[in-house]
This record gives C-alpha cells, sequence and structure tokens, in this order.
C-alpha cells in the first residue's frame, strides 16, 4: 500500500516538500541544542520541563482521543464508524511519534534513552510511559494497516487482529492515565497533585482528539473524493461536546477544592494562572482565551443548530483544539512549576529556537499523518470506485 | 537490587560486561596457580566513616548573617566545581541561602521574630529517606545508596530527563543546561566536574567520607552544622536533636528529610 | 519484468555507493601506534593488573570501578598481589599514565573510538 503515498497531484507534492523543509529546519535547530545543551530553550532550574513536554502531554491525548471511534465501532458495532476508525488509527500513530519526538527533544542526554531499558525501573512513571507509547504505536501500526490492507482486497480483516483491538481501548485509556500519572504523584506540586487529573486529561484528550478528527474529515470530503459521512461527523460531534463539558466541569471541581478549602498551596498555582502571582502573570491572558475558547466551544457543539451546520461546527473544533492546547499544554506546564518548591515566582516563556524545533516536531507529525491518510483515502477511493 | 552486582562479587573484576569469557580466561592466565589464585577485589577505604543514615543539623542561630554562611557555601562549590553562571535559568547550586518564608514555605508567619525573619537558611539536598526523586528516575541514575543513606547521582547514566528534578519538593537539584566547564571559576584537580545535559545536586560529601574527612560544608562551618549518623544514639547529630527543637522542610509530605534546624 | 535494467543498475549504484568507504581507504591504513610510557609508568613496571590483561580490558575494568565508587561506596582496588589502589581515573591511573596525548589518545584515534571520560574527568590532574 504504500506506493499509494507515491501518487498525488502537485499540491500534495509541494505540502509534502513543506513539510520535509519545515522538519530540516526543526532538525538543524535540534542539532544546535544537541551542540549546546538545553540552554537554548527557556527552560530553567525551577521550570525544568517546558514546550517540548507540555506538547508531548497534549499529543498523548490526541492519541488516546482516536479510540473515541474505534470503541464505538468495535465493541458497540457503531457500523457507521467503519468508514473512519482507520482515520482515528492514522492520527493516533501521527500523535505518537511526534509525542517519542518530543521525548527526545526534551532529554539532555537522548544518546543514552536506551539506558531506560538497559536499567529498567518499575517504580518510575516514565519508564511504563515508555511501555504504553511504544506498545500503542505498534497496536495502532498492526491494526490500521491490516484493516485498510483487507479493506483494499475486499476481505474482512484477519481473526487474530481481534485481541489487538480490544486490547488497544483499554490502551489507549492506559496511555493518558499513565502521562498524568507523571504529574499527579508528584509530592509538594499541588496544582497537580489532584486525583482527578488523569480524568481531566481523558476528558480534554476526548474533546481534542474527536474535534481534531473531524477538522479532518472535513478537510477530506472537501479536497478528495472519499466521504467519511455526515452522520460519522455528527457522531464524533456528540463526543466533542460532552467531553468537553465534562473537561470544563472538571477544572471547576478544581477550582471549587482549592479555593473552598482555602488552602494557600492549592491555591498560588491557580491565582498565577489566571490573575498573576506577586506581579508575575504572563500566563493571565493565554488562561482566560483558553476559557473563552473552550466555553465557546460548548455553546457550538452542545447547541444542536450549531453542531448540525458543519460550518459552525468548523469553529467549535477549531476553538476546542485550541482552547484544550493552552489549557493542557501550557497551563498545567507553567501553572505547576509556579511558583516554584520554595515559593519564589520564576516564569517560563518558550524561546525562538524552541518553538522551532517544536514546529519540525509537529511537521514530522504532519508528514505522517498526510502520508498515512493518502494511502488510507486512496484506498478508500479505490475500493468506492 | 542489580544483580549484575552480585555476579560481579563472584566473578571478580574481569567479569564485567561482554567481554567476559575472553576476559576470565586473561585473569586465569595471570594467576600463578589456576583455580586457586587470589581474585582482585573492591573494598572500603581504611579512613572511611560510615553510618546507616547521614544526618545534618543546622544550628541557624550560629549562622546569623550572609557572612556566616557565604564561606560554607564557597568551600562546596569550590570543592565539588560547582559553575557560576549570571544566568539565573541556567544556575547549579548544592547548597544555597535563602529566606526562612522560602526554606519554610508551610512554617512562615506574617509576623515572625526579626533574627529569623532576616537569618540565611542554607538550604540542600535533604537526602531523604523516602526520597521522590529516587522514585522518579527512569534509569536508577539517581539512587539512595543502601550502606548509608546518601542520595546519590550517578552522572554516568542520567540521561537528562529532569523527572527529578520536578520530583523534588525542595528545589534541590540542578540541571546543566549547557557545558559547565567555562563558568568554574578555579578547577579542583582532585574532582571530577559535570558534562552538559546531566542533573547534579549535594551529594553529601561521600567523597569525602569515603576517606575519613567530614563534609566541607560542616567543617568550614565552625561547629554551626553537626554531622553524624542518625540510627547511632550517640552520635552529634542525635545529641543534639535530644538537647534542641529541630524542624524540617515539609515534613508532612512524608519525605522524612535528613537535614534539621535548630531555629 | 521489464524494470531489469533499471533494478541491476541501482544495485550497482548502491554496492558502489556502500561499499565506497572500503575502497576509497584502500591501501591508507596508518600504521599501529605504539605504547609510550612515562618514566613513572616504566619504573612501576606492572599495572593494577597484567599488562595483557589490560591492554585488552582496561574499560571494562574502568566502568567496574566507577560503578563501585559512584554506586557501592567502595573506592580501593585490592589485585591479584593484593597490591591497593584507590579507584580513581584521574589521580590514580593518569598518576603514572600521565602522557594522556600518547598514552591514550593516539590508540583511541587509531581504533576510532571516542570515549567521553575527559568532558568530566581532569586530563591532567597535575595541571602540567
Amino acid at each position: 500500500m504504500l506506493e499509494l503515498t507515491f501518487k498525488g497531484g502537485k499540491a500534495y507534492y509541494g505540502w509534502v516538500l513543506a513539510l520535509l523543509a519545515t522538519i530540516g529546519a526543526g532538525f538543524a535547530l535540534y542539532l544546535w541544542q544537541l551542540d549546546f545543551g538545553l540552554g537554548i530553550t527557556g527552560m530553567s532550574r525551577d521550570v525544568s520541563w517546558g514546550f517540548y513536554i507540555a506538547n508531548f502531554t497534549y499529543l498523548v491525548g490526541v492519541a488516546a482521543g482516536g479510540v473515541m471511534v474505534v470503541l464505538p465501532y468495535y465493541l458497540h458495532d457503531y457500523k457507521a464508524y467503519g468508514r473512519i476508525t482507520v482515520l482515528g488509527e492514522f492520527l493516533a500513530i501521527a500523535a505518537i511519534v511526534m509525542c517519542l519526538s518530543f521525548i527526545i527533544a526534551d532529554l539532555g542526554q537522548p544518546m543514552r534513552a536506551l539506558n531506560v531499558l538497559l536499567y529498567p525501573t518499575p517504580n518510575s512513571i516514565l519508564f511504563w510511559d515508555m511501555i504504553v507509547l511504544n506498545g500503542y504505536l505498534f497496536l495502532n501500526l498492526v491494526i490500521g494497516w491490516n484493516v485498510l490492507e483487507a479493506e483494499r482486497n475486499g476481505t474482512k480483516y484477519q481473526q487474530w487482529l481481534k485481541p489487538f483491538i480490544y486490547l488497544s481501548i483499554p490502551w489507549a485509556i492506559s496511555i493518558h492515565t499513565v502521562t498524568a500519572y507523571l504529574y499527579c504523584g508528584m509530592p509538594g506540586r499541588h496544582f497537580w497533585l489532584t486525583a482527578i487529573l488523569a480524568p481531566r486529561f481523558l476528558s480534554s484528550a476526548f474533546a481534542a482528539g474527536p474535534a481534531l478528527l473531524i477538522v479532518m474529515c472535513l478537510f477530506i470530503r472537501k479536497f478528495t473524493n472519499f466521504d467519511p459521512g455526515k452522520e460519522q461527523i455528527q457522531t464524533l460531534a456528540k463526543t466533542v461536546a460532552y467531553a468537553i463539558v465534562i473537561n470544563v466541569f472538571f477544572f471547576l471541581c478544581e477550582i471549587f477544592v482549592a479555593f473552598y478549602s482555602n488552602i494557600p498551596g492549592h491555591m498560588d498555582h491557580i491565582k498565577y494562572l489566571f490573575v498573576g502571582l506577586h506581579g508575575h502573570g504572563v500566563m493571565v491572558p493565554w488562561m482566560w482565551a483558553s476559557m473563552i475558547l473552550m466555553v465557546l466551544g460548548i455553546i457550538l457543539t452542545v447547541n444542536p443548530a450549531t453542531r448540525r451546520n458543519e460550518s459552525t461546527l468548523l469553529v467549535g473544533c477549531l476553538v476546542i483544539i485550541l482552547g484544550t492546547w493552552i489549557d493542557k499544554a501550557l497551563g498545567m506546564i507553567a501553572g505547576g512549576f509556579v511558583p516554584n518548591p520554595l515559593h519564589e515566582v520564576n516564569e517560563y516563556v518558550p524561546t525562538l529556537p524552541e518553538i522551532g524545533i517544536a514546529l519540525g516536531v509537529y511537521a514530522l507529525g504532519a508528514l505522517v499523518l498526510t502520508l498515512f491518510y493518502k494511502m488510507a483515502i486512496s484506498v478508500k477511493e479505490e475500493v468506492r470506485a | 537490587m542489580e544483580s549484575r552486582r552480585s555476579f560481579l562479587k563472584v566473578a571478580g573484576v574481569a567479569a564485567l560486561g561482554l567481554g567476559t569469557t575472553p576476559a576470565l580466561k586473561a585473569v586465569a592466565a595471570s594467576g600463578e596457580a589456576g583455580g586457586g589464585a587470589p581474585q582482585p577485589q573492591v573494598k572500603k577505604g581504611a579512613k572511611a566513616l560510615t553510618a546507616k543514615q547521614w544526618a545534618m543539623v543546622i544550628d541557624t542561630r550560629k549562622l546569623q548573617t550572609a557572612a556566616d554562611v557565604e564561606p560554607l557555601i564557597e568551600a562546596c562549590n569550590k570543592i565539588h566545581n560547582v559553575p557560576h553562571f549570571n544566568n539565573k535559568n541556567h544556575e547549579i547550586k548544592w547548597i544555597w541561602e535563602t529566606e526562612f518564608k522560602h526554606a519554610f514555605p508551610d512554617k512562615s508567619n506574617s509576623f515572625l521574630n526579626e533574627s529569623v525573619e532576616h537569618r540565611p537558611f542554607p538550604v540542600l539536598c535533604n537526602h531523604c529517606e523516602n526520597p521522590p526523586c529516587v522514585r522518579a528516575c527512569p534509569t536508577k541514575a539517581t539512587f539512595k545508596r543502601e550502606s548509608d543513606g546518601i542520595v546519590l547521582m550517578d552522572f554516568h547514566r542520567c540521561i537528562g530527563c529532569r523527572f527529578c528534578m520536578v520530583a523534588c519538593p525542595y528545589g534541590a537539584r540542578s540541571f546543566n543546561f549547557r557545558d559547565p566547564k567555562p563558568f568554574i571559576k578555579e578547577m579542583n584537580r582532585k574532582f571530577p566536574h559535570r558534562m552538559k545535559g546531566v542533573v547534579e545536586k549535594c551529594n553529601f560529601c561521600a567523597e569525602r567520607l569515603a576517606v575519613g574527612e567530614m563534609p566541607a560544608c560542616v567543617e568550614a562551618s565552625q561547629g554551626a552544622i553537626a554531622f553524624g549518623d542518625l540510627y547511632d544514639p550517640h552520635s552529634p547529630v542525635r545529641e543534639l536533636l535530644k538537647e534542641n527543637f529541630t524542624i524540617r522542610r515539609k515534613q508532612v509530605l512524608g519525605t522524612e528529610p535528613s537535614v534539621y534546624y535548630i531555629v | 519484468m521489464n524494470d531489469k535494467n533499471k533494478i541491476i543498475a541501482g544495485l550497482i549504484v548502491f554496492l558502489a555507493l556502500f561499499t565506497f568507504p572500503v575502497w576509497y581507504n584502500l591501501g591508507k591504513a596508518a600504521p599501529a601506534p605504539e605504547v609510550i610510557l612515562t618514566e613513572k609508568a616504566k619504573e612501576a613496571k606492572v599495572c593494577v593488573m597484567p599488562t595483557e590483561y589490560m591492554r585488552a580490558n582496561h574499560m571494562q575494568l574502568l566502568d567496574h570501578w566507577r560503578h563501585e565508587v559512584v554506586r557501592n561506596a567502595k573506592r580501593v582496588f585490592v589485585n591479584a598481589d593484593g597490591k591497593e589502589y584507590t579507584m580513581s581515573l584521574s589521580n590514580t591511573c593518569l598518576d603514572c599514565h600521565s602522557n594522556k596525548a600518547d598514552f591514550c589518545d593516539k590508540c583511541h584515534d587509531y581504533a576510532s573510538v571516542s570515549p567521553y571520560c575527559y568532558e568530566c574527568h581532569i586530563d591532567n590532574p597535575k595541571g602540567e
């Protein structure tokens, strides 16, 4: 099926070349980082994780979000999703590729990364994160590829795939749970020290992942001969609507606990994010923007009229993608690290090279997604022709 | 902890790593009488100081001004080749001074007695009995040494993921955001420095204890800091704990810090 | 199967590129460097382990040393003859072999290995 990725028009090749150029530029910046050290980023002694891990966290969510089409189709036999499950699986593959790249970009000594395998340490959550992420990548590759190939050959997928498909459902939950555990098991980091961090991550993932999938479906319908289907998009939109409402609800639960209990350690991080602390407030406009975007997303996806209208639905999905990105990527990192354990405020802003490397990783993900989607859509066009 | 270690004890020095067989043969050939030949061994130095859990009591009453604290920070930095960066983001700190409200953010009152409010508090790695950083490390590059409870760094193994910095509730860890070498004022040629991309922190002067010396800050403190075995009832540390009311940083987190403060 | 010529041409190009380093360097092999000992090392006659062992396995020995020192708090090495040494690259090995450029680097360069020991460990502890 790989040969399908070579057959495309000018726009397709132009896009692929543009992505390759961005990847190249990002990689050049990465080589600089490799030579100089992580000092070219905005990270510091106090904010020791930054833009890379922030985006990593968000993209684990996007990867897990793919399960929102896999689960109804395989567990509930919701036939309509048969057309688009592979899109969910391939989106997950691209997202995991980006996650792993962001982890590598974040390491101070990347050439020693395999020490994680050489000295396996089950008490470290990072050890488990490595297992679940690579496992999820493997599962989606095997499942997505074989199911698509079966569709191309006009047969049903192999029987032995079934257990892998069923396994991939809890596995999707596990990748984001483990990623939340990276944060919420840290004593003395009160912003993260909350039992609903994993549920929060999942709810935001199940909003952002399917929202991105809807955007992709609308794009595919417009520019290819394959229509992912109106019903499919509408069902996904309902998933997005529920998930984003739950996400905001969970957030309000956090606000209640922090401010009704009036415990300074819990309030200070939230204060820093939304009103600033000791005169530092670089995150304030971002966080309010995030809240406004998510509320707007709720209005547009919950209200039946705007949900059924695909133009307003598209806007709803885009604001949800952006709103949850600010909330979970930027806010989660900045809020957790500021103020620091000694209650000093040292803010974090990513540097341009850092953003450049991140763009390179996003371009890599976009390339993976483009090639896989090209393959999937070519097969679907072929089958329907 | 590591099967590799016990294997080493049996097979001796030559058995390490991939070159096991040829290496073993080489050693056997060099022995005078084959099987009965003495095997190379490793051991602690004769003067090495030992403890079940090293601990520190800092009598902050004896460290009233910055001039009292700076010499001990300076002694540590010099001995351990701790670099000095002007860029605050890249700072490396093993032991440093801060105010009471930062050292003990959960114990700070709005109205403190003046002496405590303005006193410089030396803070460093607490060498916790339940260290969260050790729990977080994915490669065991940071570990709690079983023999004496020091929380150490294996710089050769650290991959620079900085999970330990996230886990430490005391901000005791620093990351080498760039090559530290040009920023070391005066190189101590007896002690290694670090490379970019690894995390470092106070090591309770493990290298000095190994040759029978007290930690550098303890020595420079002119009696303000006591050091000893927490589980030896006659150690200087226990004597002080018996006679004085002490506090530790963020006790509520259950990490069991080994650094005690007399206020 | 009418792509036969293209495939063969492709294979030839691939093989040519793949084997390029071999034939490019043909006949250019540098002579193996001679180990140069300092006066102190010559006087001592024996290293911490027999010369044959050291030549083949010094890297394993150093790896073992660092493991014992860093992780197990054991800093003294007792060799088969009962002689004791402090396990330290800078302070023991380089005490005798103070000519790092001649003793270490030449061979490492020849073997094309670049150990990064000296990114942290002092390569001339005596400051010469």
